[in-house]
């Protein structure tokens, strides 16, 4: 085939999709048998077909979680009202796209050598600052270098310990050396306090001045009230189709769905979930329904008893009736989860592990073998952790009674509670936010010398395979690996994984959103005011 | 008149001490609550080498008394410091927000000051008639159900279903008066709701207290007609009791409206001063509690002042 012939016939293909002719599973269907790849139409249906962006508007944009005390330093970045804005007004190397997989953003391609321990960034040559200053690789060095050092003040210390220099080849390039293997180091780049900001003379950075390299500049705003942004012509990325945006912080639950009903907003960054069906009945207005990597753990201390024995461990698992909980505590908005910590919205996710079902018979018939019949155990947990994590507790421990475990739910204070409850206690209910990939969420919380392992979970397969799956380049062995490490955690680990949350957020349904939502953040990877548009 | 300026000046003196007593008992108290600012700002992902860093940074790890006496000295010259987490300096942090709060407080009691004199005054004449008794409901049931919910009712009322004010008040700069007025008007008249019962209840019952006085009886057998009798008669000496009241309520228009601001999210100085308990941020605590010791004790003394002014006995003490 000619490329010529191929650009005819996808037109066609494109055409046909655009007057609704064709669905999506067909539009996918005919591209790949036309020869292109999966990837590409993926972007060419977003991009030709179904949707088509319109430019203009000002999109209102109402954010939960935003305080007057914020600021715009990269290293303390925590709320949704920093962390929305950051990905409107800066850039960071890389980004998560709609489907999932990794995009570039400042970078334009990266590469690693083959122990994975040294990694090279090529930065675009058409991003400037909102001052009008080109970016150069020293800003990303000083940026990066913004969160190592002993002086650091950042909350991202720990993601970047295992750098040992950065340095740059000419101005648009850059090379990160680490102490070990890490295949997923441009995945690391995507986290939320790596923006990039203009370098000082002197390698610090500048953030007070809130100049930086995303698709919308800051026009005026007030932290914990309102943000007024204008399109950065010449972005070097696609999208900014709205001409102005505005963030407005609306941390009342009420004030927010108010908001949007009366078309106060365009869109909000979380619906309550208990009023969420009702907000569905009306037609002005889409609920947006998302798996993510948020997690709700419960971790049991693998060296206290009675959790050191596996068997124990597993009749808790078995005890929980997870459907039930889903149904009653997040009102559907969730994804079941088996008890281990990597989410269908993450990469590496293995989909041919058999889900763990609720079977108290078999639970009562491990603790039979265990000796441990009449088990009883404390489970402590707050309201502060999730909403509704004392009754999910409280329901949790009616399902057990069925397996005859007594599950004694003790409500600790909110205040304090990831000090003085967490890593204490032996049984806790624990919430986690999203992490990039699966080796990030496991070093953190489930390697055996890890500060948060919250289970005590020592399993030395399980770690052998972590420090292997980490340089190693091959994805589909590095799939392998997480897939078993997987199983390890399912069948041998201390905690117990009840869902994942989804995220749910709305919009209007006047602005149109492209076909796949990423799953990093609420409002397509936090991303909604370059990505979404105006329909009419 | 030369004991009046006296009085002022004594009171503005104590005024100053009261002020720097709360200053004392705001430092101690932020340094009580659990956590600092390093480990508020720094959240869950803090570890032991950037807690110390930051804390370093911020000068938090010298002995409290020592930042106590700094940061006084400052305050006495007129400098408030700096914000620790924003590094913003504070009169610029708060001076915006204040100016919000005086905005909102000043909309709220131009409505509900008059409005609940008039009605007060109204229901005296009225008393124990089919009037006084719907007024006494109302104004009550707005008063005994939170502010809150007052405001959650309104948005439905006025904002959901007939769509003829925005439920979000969302200042912006430049905002023409009239603009201003329009998207203030919900939260104004939440606070309306929630003061005028207190006012109005009190005017009637010092207006009826008086009632029973002998002057008033010989007002009404030489055929003055009852408003008259109210107005002219009544009311000057029912005026300190109920310009105290005023008084409390205009300082609560100022210093308790964090709920009315937060469900419309209006960007006063209640909202600043939660936020900046919560990160432990002595500087804007600090200014923000002067504030509303400040507006307490000028308002008690507006208070005294006035009912001086108004009542001959206490003008000219034997």
């Amino acid at each position: 085939m000619t490329k010529k012939y191929h650009q005819n016939m996808l037109d066609k293909i494109a055409e046909e999709a655009r007057r609704g002719r064709i669905s999506r599973r067909d539009f996918m269907h005919y591209s790949m048998a036309a020869g292109v790849t999966a990837t590409t139409a993926t972007g060419l249906w977003t991009k030709e077909a179904a949707a088509q962006p319109k430019k203009g508007g000002n999109f209102r944009w109402g954010l939960h979680d935003g305080n007057t005390s914020d600021t715009h330093d990269p290293g303390t970045y925590v709320t949704r009202q920093m962390i929305f804005l950051a990905h409107t007004h800066r850039s960071y190397l890389t980004m998560i796209n709609g489907d999932g997989s990794l995009g570039p953003d400042l970078a334009d391609s990266w590469s690693a050598s083959d122990d994975a321990s040294e990694w090279t960034f090529e930065l675009t040559k058409n991003a400037t600052f909102h001052s009008g200053k080109k970016l150069t690789a020293d800003d990303v060095i000083a940026s990066l270098n913004h969160h190592r050092g002993d002086k650091t003040t950042s909350a991202a210390k720990a993601l970047l310990t295992d750098v040992t220099d950065i340095t740059k080849d000419g101005d648009y390039t850059v090379k990160v050396a680490l102490k070990g293997g890490n295949a997923d180091f441009p995945w690391l780049m995507t986290d939320y306090h790596m923006a990039i900001c203009p370098a000082n003379d002197d390698g610090t950075i500048d953030w007070k001045s809130g100049d930086g390299t995303g698709p919308y500049k800051i026009d005026s705003g007030e932290f914990g009230v309102q943000w007024k942004l204008s399109r950065h012509e010449g972005w070097h990325r696609e999208g900014a189709y709205f001409d102005t945006v505005e963030i407005l912080v609306l941390n009342d639950p009420n004030a927010r769905q108010t908001a949007l009903v009366t078309g106060d907003v365009h869109s909000v960054s979380l619906v309550e979930l208990k009023t969420m069906a009702l907000l569905q009945r009306d037609k002005n207005i889409v609920i947006d329904n998302v798996p993510s990597a948020a997690a709700i753990t419960m971790p049991m201390f693998c060296d206290t008893a009675p959790f050191d024995n596996v068997d124990v461990r597993n009749a808790m698992k078995l005890a929980m009736n997870r459907d039930e909980i889903i149904e009653k505590i997040t009102f559907g908005a969730a994804t079941k989860a088996n008890d281990f910590h990597l989410s269908p919205a993450q990469p590496y996710w293995p989909d041919d592990i058999p889900q763990r079902e609720y079977d108290p018979d078999q639970a009562k018939s491990l603790l039979k073998k265990a000796g441990a019949e009449g088990l009883k155990v404390n489970l402590s947990t707050a309201d502060s952790v999730y909403a509704g994590a004392v009754d999910m507790a409280v329901l949790y421990a009616e399902h057990a009674k069925a397996a005859g475990i007594t599950v004694n739910v003790v409500r600790e204070p909110n205040d304090g509670y990831y000090s003085d409850v967490w890593l204490v206690k032996p049984f806790t209910l624990v919430s986690w936010g999203a992490r990039p990939t699966p080796d990030v969420m496991f070093t953190l919380a489930y390697k055996d010398d890890a500060a948060w392992n919250e289970s005590h979970w020592k399993n030395p397969r399980f770690n052998e395979l972590l420090l292997q799956a980490k340089g190693e380049l091959d994805d589909t062995l590095r799939a392998e690996m997480y897939r078993e490490m997987c199983m390890l955690m399912r069948d041998d680990g201390g905690t117990i994984i009840p869902f994942f949350n989804n995220f749910v957020y709305a919009h209007r349904s006047n602005v149109g959103v492209p076909d796949q939502l990423a799953a990093s953040w609420e409002c397509d990877g936090a991303r909604a005011a370059s990505r979404w548009w105006f329909n009419s | 008149m030369g004991d009046i300026l006296r009085l002022v000046a004594r009171r503005l003196g104590l005024g100053v001490v009261t002020l720097f007593v709360v200053s004392i008992l705001i430092f101690f108290a932020v340094e009580l609550l659990p956590g600092d600012i390093a480990e508020a700002v720094l959240g869950q992902s803090a570890t032991q080498e950037t807690v110390a860093a930051m804390r370093e940074q911020l000068g938090l790890d010298r002995p409290a008394p020592v930042r106590y006496v700094e940061w006084l000295s400052g305050a006495v010259q007129g400098d408030f410091g700096v914000s620790l987490v924003s590094g913003e300096r504070v009169s610029a942090a708060i001076g915006p927000r204040f100016r919000n709060t005086l905005f909102l407080a000043a909309y709220a009691a131009v409505i509900a000051v008059p409005l609940a004199i008039i009605l007060g005054i109204i229901v005296a004449l009225l008393r124990n008639t089919v009037f006084d008794r719907v007024a006494n409901v109302l104004t009550l049931t707005s008063i005994s159900s939170p502010e809150f919910f007052l405001g959650y009712i309104l948005i439905l009322y006025l904002s959901v279903k007939t769509s003829m004010f925005p439920a979000i008040a969302s200042l912006s700069h430049g905002m023409s008066f009239g603009d201003l007025l329009y998207r203030s008007f919900l939260p104004a008249l939440t606070l309306v709701l929630v003061v005028t019962a207190h006012m109005m209840r009190m005017t009637r019952a010092a207006i009826i207290n008086l009632l029973a006085s002998p002057y008033i009886e010989m007002a009404r057998l030489k055929g003055v007609p009852p408003w008259k009798v109210i107005v002219r008669h009544a009311l000057p000496n029912a005026w300190a009791p109920i310009i105290n009241v005023v008084a409390l309520n205009l300082a609560y228009l100022i210093t308790g409206v964090v709920l009315v601001e937060v469900v419309f999210v209006y960007p006063g100085v209640g909202q600043l001063l939660v936020d900046a308990v919560s990160k432990r941020d002595f500087p804007v605590v600090q200014a923000c509690c002067l504030i509303f010791a400040a507006t307490f004790i000028l308002l008690n003394l507006a208070a005294d002042v006035g009912s001086i002014l108004t009542n001959p006995r206490l003008r000219h003490p034997k």
